[in-house]
């Protein structure tokens, strides 16, 4: 019984990781940056939430929704602004720079507004959850919602992918930045509507976070944003199938390790595992292995 | 990671070449400001702001509360007393940067730093320049490893022992998990004790879990651990923003049990947004509980509300207690202001063994060479959301 509360912990945790990875992955693939400072628009992204819920007493979805909506305009302003100009720079060691650049930035500019303190944040699920098993099995509200939420957004973001015009565009670009400009696609567009789906995401994923785990404090984005970044790259980055599954198993091995190993040892075993993934398989599970054109 | 890593690393390093101009520059003002100044310069370090701000502000308020007494009594040997407090938001680096900023205004003597981890590394500055220091809370042993401090609360050690002693001499239970911090030298160091002493004891320590200060949110896990090996008592040996996270993670998974902590768990009443029902009937080890009705506890309450609006914790009774030791061991040492700072210390260190200072957090509290405090140790139960004496 025990091994299945863990297993689900495993894929609420991992879900998390998911969703902040597709933002990861979605810009790695089609800008073919790493945006650094993901981490911490999930962070404000939880924050625009709670102060909606708590100083204007919003119901938790409309506020759930502003801060989709605020984290979608700042992650546009943020690559036009920092990254937009650096595109075509000699080193692409700039925009990298620059990105963990504004991480710091947003990090401290939280760190002026809201201050250092620790918040306890209210969940957005009234839903107490599932006892099962006669009270030996318990799923929280939290972790069911957050599993849901993450499989909607992954299939929701396949189909758009796939299916739709702009994700067409996106497809195009990733290929071939050049060509699809040359078939009339608008890459800056395509690539600002790439942060913008990123981000909003990220607001999604900052909710949920800080949901299951109330609390939130301007560095509450950091090291969820780089267990996630691991979780693209195991996955493959660049592949939104890959980003999904590198999230659930990181999540999973994270809790089972902690579980069955030592909770002393857990993210060391994590870290560990990425590294023989990538030994075994340099992509990444989904990763393609495109051959470099000379 | 590792960007972040090689970026705190440049700035670490930053920070050590502005501290070395610091002291560079110290040397010359002192001496100027030293002779012509007639008040005695104590200075404070602790976290105003971030995950321990609890303890800072107490910190800062209760030795307020004692210079501004002493103060209006005519102060030490005649000299007034100046009290300045720097944040270091329980960081060792800030701590550091904040005893320089410290020294460039004049400290003579030092009350903190509040936190182990910060005190730790305080203290080595401190030793170099036989700066005279009374940590009020800082428990790690390290933290006053050096004949210059001395604390006024309980080492780790003793933290450890005095519970395994209070669950087992109380029957509270016979088996106990632990959840601790592998990554903070005072969790680590309390746990180490209370394995120690609890094997001695017959307790049986049926589940020992960690966790990290990079994964410190998710406890559901050592929470499964600990429900499941039967444990009556679940023992927490950390601060209170975790614990607080792990009570609420606790009632969410259905688990009712017995939480019992250290005075890391002090402040848990205050944290923002925290159900504070859910931390009914937790223990927690503390020399001070605001509702002892004695009569200097009862004063000292009474003052404190009147002048910050909020009931004082165990750390602003420490607080307090440092300020009226110091003044203790100045009067025994007669010490003046126009002393050089390594002077001060030389004559603080031997007077602090000579005094006994009936404190709020104990009384017939005495000092030994090594700078532990001797006195009894005390526990509080939490109940209608006040700390009550057991």
């Amino acid at each position: 019984m025990s091994f299945i509360s863990y297993l689900i912990n495993g894929l609420s945790l991992g879900s998390v990781y998911a969703i902040i990875a597709l933002g990861y992955t979605m810009v790695y693939g089609i800008a073919k940056m790493l945006n650094f400072a993901h981490g911490d628009v999930i962070m404000i992204g939880a924050y625009v939430a709670l102060t909606c819920m708590t100083s204007a007493g919003l119901p938790p979805l409309v506020s759930v929704l502003i801060a989709v909506v605020a984290c979608t305009v700042l992650g546009v302003l943020i690559e036009r602004i920092a990254y937009k100009p650096l595109r075509n720079a000699a080193s692409p060691l700039a925009v990298l720079i620059t990105a963990i650049g504004v991480s710091y930035l947003l990090q401290n500019v939280a760190l002026l507004i809201f201050g250092a303190n620790n918040q306890s944040f209210q969940s957005v699920v009234s839903w107490a959850g599932l006892s099962l098993a006669g009270g030996a099995l318990n799923i929280t509200g939290e972790t069911i919602v957050t599993i849901v939420v993450c499989v909607i957004i992954m299939v929701g973001l396949m189909l758009f992918i796939r299916k739709s015009k702009a994700g067409q565009a996106m497809r195009a670009v990733s290929e071939d930045k050049g060509a699809a400009q040359l078939m009339g696609i608008n890459v800056n567009g395509t690539i600002a509507l790439t942060f913008a789906i990123g981000s909003a995401l990220a607001a999604v994923a900052g909710v949920l976070l800080c949901s299951a785990y109330p609390s939130l404090s301007p560095y509450t984005g950091a090291m969820p944003g780089i267990k996630a970044f691991v979780a693209a790259v195991f996955g493959g980055i660049g592949s939104i199938p890959g980003a999904f599954i590198g999230g659930i198993l990181l999540g999973v091995i994270e809790i089972l390790a902690r579980a069955y190993i030592s909770s002393q040892m857990a993210d060391a075993i994590v870290f560990a595992v990425l590294i023989i993934v990538l030994l075994v398989k340099p992509t990444g599970i989904l990763g393609k292995n495109v051959q470099e054109k000379v | 990671m590792k960007m972040k890593r090689v970026a705190s690393l440049m700035l670490a390093s930053v920070l050590a070449v502005g501290s070395l101009a610091a002291c560079g520059n110290d040397s010359g003002s002192e001496g100027g400001e030293s002779a012509s100044s007639d008040t005695f310069k104590i200075g404070g370090i602790g976290p105003t702001t971030g995950d321990a701000a609890a303890y800072g502000i107490a910190v800062q308020n209760g030795a307020q509360l004692a210079v501004d007494e002493i103060n209006a009594d005519g102060g030490i040997n005649g000299k007034q007393i100046e009290f300045k407090f720097e944040d270091d938001q329980n960081d060792s680096e800030k701590s550091v940067n904040a005893y320089n900023t410290l020294k460039d205004w004049g400290m003579q003597m030092l009350v903190g730093t509040v936190t182990s981890t910060p005190c730790t590394a305080v203290v080595e500055e401190t030793h170099k320049d036989n700066m005279y220091q009374l940590t009020p809370s800082a428990t790690a042993v390290e933290s006053i490893q050096y004949d210059n401090a001395f604390r006024i609360c309980f080492s780790d050690p003793s933290q450890g022992t005095a519970s395994a002693d209070y669950i087992a001499d109380n029957g509270l239970a016979t088996k106990v998990a632990v959840i601790y911090n592998s990554s903070d030298v005072y969790s680590s160091g309390i746990y180490q004790n209370f394995a120690t002493e609890a094997q001695a004891k017959g307790l049986e320590v049926v589940a020992a879990e960690a966790f990290t200060a990079d994964s410190k949110t998710d406890f559901s896990v050592q929470l499964q651990k600990a429900k499941d090996s039967g444990a009556e008592l679940v023992f927490l040996p950390i601060y209170y923003q975790e614990a607080s996270l792990i009570l609420t993670q606790a009632d969410r998974m259905g688990f009712d049990t017995t939480f019992f902590g250290c005075d890391g768990l002090d402040g848990i009443l205050d944290v923002e947004g925290f159900d504070t029902s859910l931390a009914e009937g937790v223990m927690l080890l503390t020399p001070f509980t605001a509702d002892a009705q004695d009569e200097k506890t009862q004063t000292f309450v009474k003052a404190y509300e009147e002048a910050f609006e909020i009931a004082p914790i165990q750390f602003a009774a420490d607080a307090y207690d440092c300020i009226y030791a110091i003044k203790a061991a100045a009067e025994q040492a007669e010490i003046t202001p126009d002393m050089s700072v390594s002077d001060l210390c030389d004559a603080m260190k031997t007077a602090m063994t000579e005094i006994t200072i009936d404190g709020l957090t104990g009384s017939g509290i005495t000092w030994d060479e090594s700078g532990e405090p001797s006195k009894e140790a005390k526990a509080v139960i939490i109940s209608n959301g006040t700390y009550e004496a057991m």
